[in-house]
């Protein structure tokens, strides 16, 4: 390739292409957009690393099994902690995000790529994706003092008549700050997320499979499940796991809501629950050195969590370019 | 079996913009009408009118009347779901679903209704693929991959396995909309051949830009061209293939098939 | 290679079935009756009292669901009832997400708007300095100075490098390690907030030794920017036609020099739109702050030195008092907050409107 660069270099009648790296210019300019490219790289090692390093001091002190230990008291002597407590409430709301905001967020996206009147539809679009600029502290605020008031009587209801399900069941007669609440808020901030990302798989089914699903005779609510279900689903599927990388992560709005507890609670209706993320940001002004380097540890958990999340999600969605749907 | 056509005074809008107007004409039962005509004029909008499929683009609408042996498929009380189900059409690029076998692609029409007294079992859904490849000339090439994807057949193939999708439902007509165009000359051939045999139990009407082909296929042709710049599209004439071709009323016809324009 | 098949045969139910055009419809006017009937009664059972609050509505709801899905199965059929439900279903989708927006932009007005506006403009000039939670007054003029030195160098710094990282993508990228290079910029779209501050801590406090600072919190927002930046400014230069580097390499022009000054220009807009999607976000971040400068009282005009408030920590700090003054405060701060991103999202979106090639 450097041959035919300084060959092209005396050649006046060959165009400066592709392959010219000749020039002092053109060497350095490159080499700060290949730099830049693998400033990104370099700063995903770099995370990683760095929480690995900083964990180490406080996993070393900790007396007990960082996995399934429910504690959090990692300043003691010996330190006790672990994070089972942290996994299980991040999960569980994250799980209930997943499965309120999932229908829906597919519901909207057909909506707007397949039902909504054309003339208001990129309209309508917007309007939706506004609710991804509401900042999470906001969410938060509305929660705590705008949906958690509201939602008493769903959790009342839920424990009621579906008290059988033991889920549902609230032993305690007190119905807020739950992990059933956070997974509500949760669901409403990846809303999003999840219909934005499932309105662009939609928006690329090929027209011609749409028509040819109509001509058949197919109501449209078969031509969905014939032409754009099939030809969508990795895409979809992704968009699910998007949303569900940003709801294990969200920070703030959980921790407004839940009344952080150490707890394995499974009645989700009940006060308490905590999660990886609610937690640093709760403990992070009280920790002393091995606290810090402990909530640093659970921070890694999380990252690789979320990394593998994100890296299937994006794995599935690149997969779906070589897989031929337009013929 | 296969049924007639009359449409009358139909004006084709998309919006508010009017690009057919006032199209009358008949088609006869087996038999097979091709429309020619320039780009832009019309010609496969007219053919999506007759099975309800303009309708799909959003803010499009037609004024005017379509009979399908003499029940107007625009009146109010017609469901147009049953309409495309009478009335099967071929598109211009081939569209099997790409997630679909070959066998599922066949059959993707009949799964739709769950008519009483058809059965759907396993035996008959089989007769239906046979029958309807065989139907569509492909049988004796896919017999032994029909569980493959339909994707994976060549251009020809995947428009015959169209075909062999929309006569599955056993439609009245059958409207074909360029069907050759995405396709090699030797694919072309084998549609045409197919054609032929088609007309024996359908009413069908085929838009092609290529002359030869109408001349080869059909038995009625309808000229279409603009009224001019900025007019509508309109039908100038139509009458026995063999006349368009050699002695058309219009000028414009005349200069069209004799390649003066367009 | 003619095949000729037997004339095809139909059972007489399909032929009854298919032979006729007219399918039987529900009236025109049966949504609307089936959604009356539903409110009616909907709300009849709530009157009653045996469900709380608005439940009725979701009652009428099911009805109208239930309703609707019955009666067009009896006269149009299975199919039709299922499309009708489909679609009911998929609307409602739609105003489910509505209602959470509304609600909150509505409390954030109804709640922050008097706040703000009481002895207008002290809350935006006067700091926490010397405010006691359990008294009104103060303001956010130290958060609003912290949130936008923060934003800004946070956008210095990363919007650069994001987009030399699209430059490198889209103009020079090829092979493995482009490959990689773009999945990770997508995964890095979805590294939490939390953890980019827990990085910064790591790096830039614990290993390097710097003070809390509002830089050091800039520095976790670059990490959150950086992506958004990239995929923004790639999608726009992928966009700019080949045509236009062919042009200017047919003069001579060599490419550093054509991607600056014809490629980047072309993609101009779009790239600013990115910029303000990208600000949009990270203004309102609070975890990383919380990590990286946490919170203060009072001014701090240096953002290089010690604590800094800015507008997402204010309102947490303000929830944290619990008293009513600090509630109403942080009402206050989450509409100057909302006002602040909603001015940036909104504009990149109509810029992006205005600029991009048409989509659907």
């Amino acid at each position: 390739m450097s041959n035919t660069a300084t060959e092209n270099e005396h050649d006046p009648l060959i165009p400066h292409g592709h392959q010219q790296t000749g020039r002092v210019g053109d060497r350095i300019f490159r080499g700060f957009a290949s730099g830049a490219g693998i400033f990104v790289l370099v700063i995903m090692g770099a995370i990683g690393a760095f929480l690995i390093w900083k964990s180490i001091p406080s996993l070393q002190a900790d007396s007990t099994n960082f996995f399934t230990t429910t504690e959090w008291f990692p300043d003691d002597n010996p330190a006790v902690f672990g994070i089972a407590a942290l996994l299980f409430g991040t999960v569980i709301s994250a799980t209930i995000a997943m499965v309120l905001a999932v229908p829906v967020g597919i519901g909207i996206a057909l909506f707007i790529a397949f039902y909504a009147p054309r003339p208001v539809a990129s309209t309508l679009a917007f309007i939706t994706d506004l609710l991804a600029a509401v900042p999470s502290i906001i969410f938060g605020l509305w929660g705590l003092a705008v949906l958690m008031p509201n939602m008493q009587g769903t959790a009342q209801w839920l424990n009621d008549y579906l008290g059988w399900i033991p889920i549902f069941d609230n032993t305690l007669g007190i119905y807020s700050k739950s992990l059933f609440i956070a997974g509500v808020v949760l669901a409403i901030m990846v809303l999003p997320t999840v219909s934005a990302v499932t309105r662009e798989v939609f928006i690329q089914v090929p027209s011609e499979h749409v028509e040819g699903a109509l001509a058949l005779g197919a109501t449209r609510w078969e031509m969905v499940r014939m032409a754009v279900f099939p030809f969508s689903l990795p895409g979809m599927i992704s968009a699910a796991m998007l949303g569900l990388g940003r709801a294990l992560g969200e920070t703030i709005a959980v921790a407004l809501i839940l009344s952080a507890a150490f707890t394995i609670n499974w009645h989700i209706t009940e006060p308490g629950g905590n999660s990886f993320a609610a937690n640093i940001a709760l403990k992070w002004n009280e920790a002393g050195p091995i606290g810090l380097s402990a909530l640093i540890a659970s921070g890694l958990v999380l990252f690789l969590i979320t990394l593998v999340v994100n890296m299937l999600a994006r794995w599935i969605v690149s997969r779906r370019k070589d897989f031929s749907g337009a013929n | 079996m296969a049924k007639r056509i009359d449409v009358s005074d139909l004006d084709i809008y998309y919006s508010k913009f009017l690009a057919v107007e006032g199209v009358t004409f008949s088609v006869e039962p087996r038999t097979v009408t091709a429309f020619i005509g320039p780009s832009g004029c019309g010609k496969s909008t007219v053919l999506r009118t007759l099975n309800r499929m303009h309708e799909v683009i959003p803010g499009a609408y037609v004024n005017g009347k379509v009979l399908l042996d003499g029940e107007n498929i625009y009146d109010s009380d017609v469901d147009p779901v049953n309409v495309r189900r009478t009335i099967g059409m071929v598109f211009q690029r081939p569209n099997p679903f790409p997630t679909m076998s070959i066998y599922d692609n066949v059959i993707a029409g009949i799964k739709l209704e769950r008519t009483k007294g058809v059965k759907r079992d396993r035996a008959s859904m089989d007769a239906v693929v046979e029958k309807s490849l065989r139907g569509a000339n492909l049988w004796e090439e896919v017999k032994d991959r029909l569980s493959r994807p339909g994707s994976g057949l060549s251009g020809g193939q995947q428009q015959r396995l169209c075909i062999a999708r929309a006569i599955a439902v056993e439609p009245q007509v059958l409207l074909m909309d360029e069907p050759c165009s995405a396709l090699d000359p030797i694919s072309t051939l084998a549609i045409e051949d197919l054609i032929e045999d088609l007309k024996e139990r359908y009413t069908i009407v085929i838009v092609t830009h290529n002359m030869q082909q109408a001349a080869r296929v059909s038995s009625t042709t309808a000229f279409f061209n603009l009224a001019g710049i900025g007019q509508p599209g309109r039908m100038v004439e139509m009458g026995p293939t063999a006349k368009i071709f050699s002695t058309p009323t219009e000028k414009a016809t005349e200069d069209y098939v004799s390649g003066r324009f367009g | 290679m003619t095949v000729i098949s037997p004339e095809p045969t139909r059972s007489p139910e399909s032929r009854s079935i298919s032979e006729s055009l007219a399918g039987k419809k529900l009236p025109r006017w049966a949504p609307l009756a089936t959604a009356v009937a539903a409110v009616v009664i909907g709300y009849g059972i709530g009157a009653a009292g045996s469900i709380f609050g608005l439940a009725w509505f979701v009652v009428a709801a099911l009805l109208f669901l239930i309703g609707q899905t019955a009666w067009s199965f009896a006269v149009e059929g299975r199919r039709h009832a299922i499309d009708r439900l489909a679609t009911t279903l998929i609307y409602t989708c739609f105003i489910v997400a509505l209602a959470p927006l509304l609600s909150v932009l509505l409390s954030v007005i109804t709640k922050g708007a008097g706040v703000v506006f009481t002895d207008f403009p002290s809350f935006f000039t006067e700091t926490m300095r010397n405010v006691s939670p359990r008294k009104p007054g103060g303001g956010v003029a130290h958060a609003i100075v912290g949130t936008i030195e923060e934003v800004a160098i946070s956008a210095v710094i990363a919007v650069p490098i994001g987009i030399m990282a699209a430059v490198y993508l889209v103009e020079y990228g090829r092979g493995r390690m482009a490959k990689w290079v773009s999945f990770f910029v997508d995964v890095m779209t979805g590294v939490p907030s939390i953890v980019a501050g827990l990085f910064i801590y790591t790096f830039w406090i614990l290993v390097l030794g710097f003070d809390r600072s509002g830089f050091a919190a800039a520095l976790s927002l670059v990490i959150l920017m950086i992506p958004v930046i990239v995929r923004t400014t790639e999608e726009m230069l992928k966009i700019v036609p080949n045509d236009l580097r062919e042009a200017s390499y047919a003069l001579g022009i060599p490419k550093w020099k054509t991607i600056v000054r014809i490629v980047l220009p072309t993609a101009l807009s779009g790239i600013i739109t990115g910029v303000m999607l990208a600000v949009a976000r990270v203004a309102g971040e609070t975890a990383p702050l919380l990590l990286t400068t946490f919170l203060s009282q009072s001014m701090n005009w240096n953002p290089f030195s010690g604590p800094q408030a800015a507008l997402p920590t204010f309102v947490w700090d303000q929830i944290s008092n619990g008293t009513d003054a600090s509630v109403a405060r942080a009402w206050g701060g989450a509409f100057v907050l909302i006002l602040f991103v909603m001015i940036f999202y909104i504009g990149a979106r109509l810029l992006a409107r205005v600029f991009a090639p048409k989509a659907r």
